[in-house]
């Protein structure tokens, strides 16, 4: 009996592509329960590697005879330990290369569409912490959104594509990932873009953006559309009047929290003008490109997490709040758990730390948690 | 905090640093106290999950630079 491993970027095909697949977790139970690989068709077990150390027989009858089996750990250590231990007892399993940690970087490229004269938009997904990032390419240059710190997917991406990044955004100043726009721009050379109400603490050079403002990449546009209310900098994108990308404020199935930066109740009118006056200002034809997802029904067939402007207006519970003050208790009150780390992410995004990579990796640990619904 | 024992888990990976504290354990006598000694982030959240799953105590947690400390009493 072999154990084998399976890639990050593997799981995350079989999870888009809606496969079988039965995940033997061996963190503890809070680790399970705080955050795990979400899928529509997978079935879990969650005993923790230290409850095995005198032997898995008791997991065999557990264990399905009719699905590939996946064992789990943080980093890989206790899977590939305990995998073995199943193969001596004659149980074929995989284990997940690089655990959860590896899981939580993957990010998987799909193209959302085209833009006009063979221009392409790119939706990287990351499928593990739900965050979406954006490469838009046209005429040889691209325009970044909302990168995340794995900075080479998208450098190699845009080598690949035979496209010279020539502006990074970021929409806000994140607070449930570490951002790589930055670090982008610093090796390409590019412009990085940063809406200033969001960056009075920030201590490195950036170029404001503001409200209004477009820029150019080969013979298509990026504009920005001041839409506070997540934070008070909060900008959307719209990409050759097709794509709307919202940032932290409007999801799929859902709507940004107000209260990560400590002003919920300050930011509440903000988010409802955004939502309810600006947003609805725009063309309904629009494509909605956000910068989470936190559901994997969120998730279209292909993989990719977007959908029509006016579908969002009929089908989003939270813009279809008409009484003014529920609309406040229901994004004030009851909130999520905030992510986990947010105060030293966000300190990492205005650039007054630089923890290593390892430390930063373990910030980043759980799910985003942008979002109320 | 005394200690009847103590292990060196510095620079070991999960699961190597449970493995071991349990080893060491298996030698000790109800009451007395291991202390342990890490550097895997991951040991402070496994450790005190696996106390409470063998019915043993985490009397303390210190963190010395890089270095996590735990003090475990056996049950």
């Amino acid at each position: 009996m072999s154990v084998k491993a399976m890639t990050a970027a593997q799981v995350a095909r079989k999870v888009i592509d809606n496969e079988p697949l039965f995940i033997l977790d061996v963190r503890n139970g809070d680790a399970f329960a705080d955050w795990k690989i979400e899928g529509g068709n997978i079935q879990y077990l969650n005993i923790p590697y230290f409850d095995l150390l005198d032997g898995v027989e008791e997991v065999i009858d557990q264990l399905p005879k009719d699905r590939d089996i996946l064992v789990v750990c943080a980093k890989e250590g206790s899977s590939i330990m305990v995998a073995d231990m199943l193969a001596d007892e004659g149980v074929e399993t995989a284990y997940l290369s690089g655990g959860m940690k590896a899981w939580s970087e993957h990010l998987e490229p799909v193209k959302v569409g085209d833009l006009k004269d063979g221009g392409e938009l790119y939706q990287f997904v990351r499928i593990g912490k739900g965050c979406l990032s954006y490469m838009a390419i046209s005429g040889g240059e691209a325009a970044v959104i909302d990168a995340t710190r794995m900075t080479d997917v998208f450098l190699n991406f845009a080598q690949e594509k035979g496209a010279a990044i020539k502006h990074v955004f970021d929409s806000h100043l994140h607070a449930d990932h570490i951002s790589g726009g930055r670090q982008i721009a610093q090796a390409t050379g590019a412009t990085y873009y940063l809406p200033p109400a969001d960056a009075e603490e920030v201590v490195f050079d950036y170029t404001p953006l503001e409200g209004g403002f477009d820029a150019a990449f080969g013979s298509s546009k990026v504009e920005a559309l001041y839409s506070p209310g997540h934070t008070i900098g909060s900008t959307s994108f719209i990409v050759d009047d097709q794509y709307l990308m919202t940032g932290d404020i409007l999801f799929i199935d859902s709507i940004g929290r107000p209260d990560l930066a400590g002003l919920a109740e300050d930011w509440v009118g903000d988010l409802r003008e955004s939502l309810y006056s600006r947003y609805q200002a725009l063309a309904n034809e629009l494509v909605v490109l956000p910068a989470h997802f936190m559901i994997m029904e969120e998730l279209n067939e292909d993989g990719s997490v977007a959908k029509k402007l006016g579908d969002l207006f009929k089908e989003n519970h939270g813009l279809n709040i008409e009484d003014e003050q529920e609309f406040r208790d229901m994004v004030t009150k009851n909130l999520p758990p905030q992510p986990n780390a947010y105060q030293d992410i966000r300190k990492t995004n205005m650039g007054k730390i630089t923890p290593e990579e390892e430390m930063q990796r373990e910030m980043e640990i759980g799910p985003n948690r942008c979002a109320v619904r | 905090m005394n200690a009847d024992k103590v292990l060196d888990a510095k620079g070991l990976a999960c699961p190597m640093p449970i493995v071991k504290t349990r080893k060491e354990m298996k030698d000790m006598d109800s009451g007395q106290v291991l202390e342990i000694q890490a550097t895997d982030k991951g040991a402070s959240a496994d450790l005190t999950a696996w106390a409470k799953s063998g019915g043993h105590e985490l009397l303390e947690q210190q963190v010395d630079g890089d270095v996590l400390k735990f003090w475990i009493k056996k049950g």
